[in-house]
Formats: structure tokens, C-alpha cells, sequence
């Protein structure tokens, strides 16, 4: 379970998230939409434990444990996930010496090797791409893809899910959705962050949150997301007479 | 087989304790040289260069080009020659216990045994322990104290002394000739393939001391060899200052590698002047592994003087800490169809600065010669630099030179990826380190790879604190 407790978050002074609560119970799929720029990446990074992004008030629980001031790290491996929308390019390092590293640091798996192999067939990455430095050169939807089979070595108990399907192609999109449904019905928690409602179809959240200039402006069960496919995203915050 | 890692655990070790026998001190002084000169009972010619190197350290203003060499004090070193109080052993027994401990510690004896065809051990201004195996004697190979040389082998010497690397190259280059002592001769006759790596082991016991150490290895026709230089100094209060020199001649066909694993203690100033001449198709490299030291100025040259000859540089500079690393390789084409390939990393953390300072001449008439040189550097934080000054000087049309740099920034975003899968601190800058040297490592014999790799992790193990 994961909670998202009234948390407010300063990125270099400047307020970006205030006074946001989400909650998102095991086994739940939650969506946070709203535009570009309205702090759905900037509460992720946050949640995940970026040092650039403060939290100033309110806290992070995850399974009863506030981990508000916990490292990246210690959050990862309490099984929290985050799926970068747009994850840094990392020169020299490639996806199997992080897993050989993980591996010796944290999470002690049997060959390797062969898992992330079978795992980059399995979400359709080309097989040199395992030895290429850390999405150097990769394509938008190769980025995703990488995202996803990091997710799916790692086994979170959490999911933070930013953008994922942007760049994916229909049957990556598909995958993906598959991938959520399952994780879901298995017990994870997943916030599922986009501003394309395409994906929604696919994967039904319980509960819709709208974000706008870095608060929840709306929120609702998932007619919300067919409202914002049909009208934008100003019908369902005028509505709240915001 | 495997290596240890020699000496870079050292840096603890404080009171290492051992008697000299005889200590010159002072300004450094026509009178001072001829002692040193005098003590080693050195033949005319020899105490001449001498002299004529210290008029020339006299006159030559200092250079200018580097920034940080006015904050060298040279009257803060005052013991300029130190004999320790040990006779040269061939046996380790034979040296006494404080001293032998110290090559224990240092893995010494156990390198020797396992995988050395000769090892020298200088131990500040003295060759204490020479140890040359039966074969390598068996094949005619010559490895000896410097000084030994001087005496034994007059026209081998003269032959080759201070004509690779002339002592009117710098101020420091004529201080070295003005003051050296200890280092060692190693000549492979024509033919012979030393099967093994020979290694020259030099160690700084002392703060406010010098060390100007001259080696000179002579690879005659069609041989070949593989020398190792390693450095190691205890961590003392004040700084010591380095100056030594190598030089090589190879002949014709012949292969030699020089690889260096310089571990001095942070306070150690070092100046190695290193020059290679390469005859028709032989065939130098140069491994640089430079991890400490508080100032290191190191350019590891080749002149490449017969048709066909070929270097290979391979640098790793690491300054981490408020260190100086100020290297580069330098080439001179100066006979048709010669080849050169230099890669330098350098890794810059904790306020480090480092400094690739390299030069490729490729002389008139060096028709169809070809150069390559590859920098890159990793720079961990805000606080730390790195420069890049690449010299090319052109003067034949019919070459082809190449040149390239890359910069790397470990950003905060980076550390956060990599930190968000359950990485701490320390282990996503290990991560990213070893990414970054990888490909150097590639291109060492197995045992040096792996020797520097876990060096390289020793030295970033507690970047960053914990997390």
C-alpha cells in the first residue's frame, strides 16, 4: 500500500506539488493525469526520493512505513518501482552490468544472464541493446521497453508508472497493459501516471486523480477518463468549480 | 596466476623504520654533487654529466607552462641522497627484518617468486635487493643497479645514457642527471624473448627527501620485453619530491613494454620523465596506471625514428582528492609509414585536477604515418576539472592523424537512475567507474586488469559516504 500523505514538494526553492494525498491500496490501479507541467513527475521523483525534489510537508508511507526520508535506494528495496518516462542515457553501463550489480549488491538471482535475455524477448529488446551503454541511442520506444523489463526483473511491490506507453507501438502498448492488469491482480500497488487517456482503455483504474499547476484539481472513478478522451482536461476541473 | 595489489595499502602504514647509512643533505650544490659522485666512485666521465647537467639545472628558468610548480619549494627537500643501511641482497633473508617486512607487505617476494624473470628494489636512493632468475641470466639478459652498469659495462652505458632523454630537455630533466642515483639496467641481447616481466620496484621511505632514479633499458634486434615499474610510499607528515627517469632504446624489431603502477602516498611530488626511441619496426608501449601522488607530471614519449616503428599509450589517471595529474603521451613520427594509438581516462573526484597534455609531431618526409589519440574523462562532482590540451604539429601532408575528446559528467539524475534500482551511492560510482574504464582494462595482460580494476574500486569504495 502506498500513501501519498498531503506531501508538498520544492524543486530548487520553487513550490511544484502541494498538498497532495493519494492512496493506493494493494492490488489497485490509480491513475494521476492532467497536462504537461502539472507535478506528476516531479510527486514521482519525490515519492521515489530524488534529492532535488524536497518534500516540505506531509509524508511517503509505503506498507505502513513512512519512508519520507529514506534513500533511493532503501525505497527500491523495499519494492518500490519507478518507470522513468524518460530515463538518463548512462554512458558505459549497460543493462547487464546494473543487473550483474544488483545482483552483488542486493538481490541475489540465479543466472543472470539467461533472465535478461529471456526477459528482453519477452518485451521486444533487440538483444545488443542488453550491452549498449544505459539507453544511449535508444529510440523512445526502446527506452520504454527497457523501463519494462527492468520492472519486470525486479518484481516491485509498487509500481510508480510515469508515461509508460508513450513511444510504444500498439503491441508494446498492449504488453504493457497486460503486464499492469497482472502486477494488479498479483497485489502490487500501481500509480499509473499519463496524460494520454489511450492506455486507460486498456487498463481500468479504480479511481482517476487530476493534477493541474501542482495540486489534485479532480477526482473520480474512471468516467473521468472518459470525459477527459471526449472533452480535455478543462471539462473535469471547471466542474469542480476550479 | 594472479597479482596483488601491491602497496596501495600502504597508505597506513606510518612508521616504517630503517637505518641509512649515508644522508646528503642540503642546497643542491656543486659540492653536493661531486659527493654523491665521489661516494658511488664514479668514473670521469660520469661525475662530467654531472656537472654539466646542474650548470644547466642553474641556468634554466623554470617552466612556465606549469602553474602549480612555483608552489615546489625545493630547499624544503633537504635530503637529496639517502644509502640506507643495507648491503644489495639477491636473497631476501639477507636484508634486514624492518626492511624486509616492508617488501612483505608490499608482496614483493611472493610477485618475484610466482611470476618474475628479475625484479630490482630501490629503496629511496638504493638498490637494495636484485634478484635475477637462472634463465634470464641463461638467456644473457643484463639486469643490474644503474651504478653497477656505470662500472661494469662503461660503453654499453655511454652508448646509451642520456641520449634518449638529453638533461638540456627541462630544468628538472638536468636536476635528475645532477643528482640520480639508484634505478636500474636491463639490456635483452639480439634475438631474446624474455618469456617473463622483469620489474623495477621503487620505494620513498622518507619525508623532505629525494628520489632521481635512472633506468635505462637497451632491447637489442628482434627482442623483446616486458618491464614493470611499480611506486609505493608510506603516508608521511611532509612531502618528498620524485624525479626520476627512464629511458629505452629499442633496436630494430624489437618489443618492449613499459607499464607503470604509480601508488606514491599523497604527498609525494612526481616528476617521471619517461622517453622511448623506437628503430625500423620495433615496437614500444606504455601503460601508465597513475593513482597517487599529490602532483604527478608524467608524459610518457616515443620517438619514432625507423621506418615502420609502432607505440601503443595506454594512460589511467585517477585524482580523487584534491590531487594534480598533469599527463600525456607524446610521439614524434620521424621515419615514413610509423603508426601511434594513445587512449588516456582520467577520473576526477573530490576536487581532483586532471590534465592530458599530449604532443603528435609527425615529421617532413614521415610519409603514410599514422596517429590516433583518444582522451576521455570522467568527471564525479562539481568541485573537480579536467583539461584536455592536445598538441598536433603537422609538417608532413601525407599522414593521417586523428583526434578525439570526450567529457563525461556524472550528474545527479544519473546517480538517481541507477540509485532507484536499489544501488547506493557507492555502488552506482563504482558502477559507472568501472563502465568507464573498462575498455583500457581491455587492453592489459589480465593481471594488470584485474590489479587496476580493484585498485580503481579501493579508491572509489567510500566516495560518496554511505547511501
Amino acid at each position: 500500500m502506498l500513501l501519498v500523505d498531503n506531501v508538498s514538494v520544492e524543486v530548487g526553492g520553487k513550490l511544484v506539488v502541494r498538498d497532495v494525498t493519494v492512496e493506493v491500496g494493494d492490488g489497485e490501479i490509480v491513475a494521476l493525469m492532467g497536462p504537461n507541467g502539472s507535478g506528476k513527475t516531479s510527486l514521482a521523483y519525490a515519492v521515489m526520493g530524488h534529492p532535488g525534489y524536497r518534500v516540505v510537508k506531509g509524508r511517503v508511507v509505503l506498507n505502513g512505513e513512512d519512508i519520507t526520508s529514506l534513500q533511493p535506494y532503501e525505497r527500491a528495496r523495499r519494492g518500490l518501482f519507478l518507470f522513468f518516462q524518460n530515463p538518463v542515457e548512462v554512458k558505459g553501463v549497460s543493462l547487464r552490468d546494473l543487473f550483474k550489480a544488483i545482483n552483488t549488491s542486493w538481490r541475489q538471482v540465479e543466472g543472470v544472464d539467461s533472465l535478461l535475455e529471456e526477459t528482453a524477448a519477452k518485451v521486444g529488446l533487440k538483444r545488443e541493446l542488453l550491452d549498449r551503454g544505459l539507453n544511449e541511442g535508444f529510440s523512445g520506444g526502446e527506452k520504454k521497453r527497457s523501463e519494462f523489463l527492468q520492472a519486470l526483473l525486479l518484481k516491485p511491490k509498487c509500481l510508480l508508472m510515469d508515461e509508460p506507453d508513450s513511444g510504444l507501438d500498439l503491441e508494446g502498448v498492449r504488453l504493457l497493459a497486460d503486464y499492469i492488469n497482472s502486477v494488479a491482480r498479483e497485489g502490487a500497488c500501481v500509480l499509473l501516471i499519463t496524460h494520454y487517456p489511450s492506455l486507460l482503455q486498456l487498463v481500468r483504474p479504480s479511481r482517476v486523480l487530476v493534477m493541474r499547476n501542482g495540486a489534485v484539481v479532480a477526482s473520480g472513478g474512471v468516467e473521468l477518463v472518459d470525459k477527459i478522451a471526449r472533452e480535455g482536461y478543462s471539462s473535469v476541473v471547471s466542474r469542480n468549480g476550479l | 596466476m594472479g597479482f596483488d595489489i601491491r602497496g596501495f595499502e600502504l597508505e597506513e602504514l606510518t612508521g616504517v623504520e630503517y637505518r641509512s647509512r649515508v644522508e646528503i643533505t642540503g642546497r643542491v650544490s656543486r659540492s653536493l654533487v661531486e659527493e654523491i659522485s665521489r661516494s658511488k666512485k664514479e668514473p670521469e666521465w660520469m661525475r662530467r654529466l654531472r656537472l654539466r647537467a646542474l650548470e644547466y639545472f642553474e641556468e634554466a628558468p623554470a617552466p612556465q607552462w606549469l602553474p602549480y610548480i612555483q608552489r615546489i619549494d625545493l630547499d624544503e627537500i633537504t635530503t637529496l641522497y639517502t644509502k640506507p643501511d643495507v648491503e644489495v641482497a639477491s636473497d631476501w633473508s639477507d636484508l634486514p627484518e624492518e626492511v624486509r617486512r616492508i617488501y612483505e607487505r608490499l608482496g614483493l617476494p611472493e610477485a618475484y617468486a610466482r611470476y618474475l624473470a628479475g625484479l630490482t628494489t630501490v629503496l629511496d636512493s638504493e638498490s637494495v635487493f636484485v634478484g635475477v632468475k637462472d634463465f634470464l641470466r641463461r638467456l644473457g639478459v643484463v639486469m643490474v643497479p644503474m651504478e653497477e652498469a656505470v662500472q661494469k659495462y662503461p660503453d654499453l652505458v655511454k652508448k646509451y645514457f642520456s641520449r634518449v632523454f638529453p638533461y638540456t630537455d627541462h630544468k628538472f630533466a638536468a636536476l635528475h642527471y645532477a643528482l640520480w642515483s639508484g634505478g636500474v639496467f636491463v639490456y635483452v641481447p639480439r634475438g631474446v624473448r624474455v618469456p617473463y616481466p622483469v620489474e623495477a620496484f621503487f620505494f620513498l621511505g622518507r619525508e623532505m627527501e629525494g628520489q632521481f632514479e635512472h633506468s635505462l633499458i637497451v632491447a637489442d634486434e628482434g627482442s623483446e620485453l616486458v618491464f614493470i615499474e611499480g611506486c609505493s610510499a608510506p603516508r608521511l607528515r611532509r612531502e618528498s619530491f620524485h624525479d626520476g627517469m627512464v629511458e629505452i632504446y629499442a633496436h630494430p624489431s624489437s618489443r618492449v613494454s613499459f607499464v607503470t603502477v604509480q601508488n606514491w602516498s599523497r604527498n609525494v611530488i612526481n616528476f617521471n620523465n619517461k622517453r622511448a626511441v623506437a628503430e625500423e619496426g620495433a615496437f614500444v608501449e606504455w601503460v601508465e596506471g597513475s593513482i597517487g601522488s599529490k602532483i604527478t607530471v608524467t608524459y610518457p614519449s616515443t620517438v619514432l625514428r625507423g621506418e615502420g616503428a609502432k607505440t601503443v599509450s595506454t594512460l589511467l589517471s585517477i585524482s580523487n582528492g584534491g590531487y594534480i595529474k598533469d599527463t600525456g603521451s607524446k610521439v614524434i613520427h620521424a621515419a615514413p609509414r610509423t603508426s601511434s594509438r594513445v587512449l588516456s581516462k582520467s577520473i576526477v573526484a573530490n576536487g581532483g585536477l586532471s590534465v592530458y597534455r599530449g604532443l603528435t609531431q609527425v615529421n617532413k618526409g614521415a610519409v603514410g604515418s599514422f596517429s590516433h589519440v583518444e582522451c576521455e574523462s570522467l568527471i564525479l562532482d562539481e568541485k573537480s576539472g579536467s583539461y584536455t590540451y592536445p598538441i598536433v604539429h603537422l609538417l608532413e601532408r601525407d599522414a593521417d592523424v586523428g583526434h578525439e575528446a570526450s567529457t563525461l559528467r556524472l550528474s545527479e539524475d544519473q546517480v538517481f537512475y541507477l540509485m532507484s534500482r536499489g544501488l547506493k551511492r557507492n555502488e552506482v560510482i563504482s558502477l559507472v567507474v568501472n563502465g568507464f574504464v573498462r575498455d583500457v582494462l581491455r587492453k592489459l595482460p589480465f593481471e594488470f586488469a584485474s590489479m587496476l580494476k580493484r585498485v580503481v574500486e579501493l579508491e572509489f569504495e567510500e566516495y560518496g559516504g554511505v547511501g
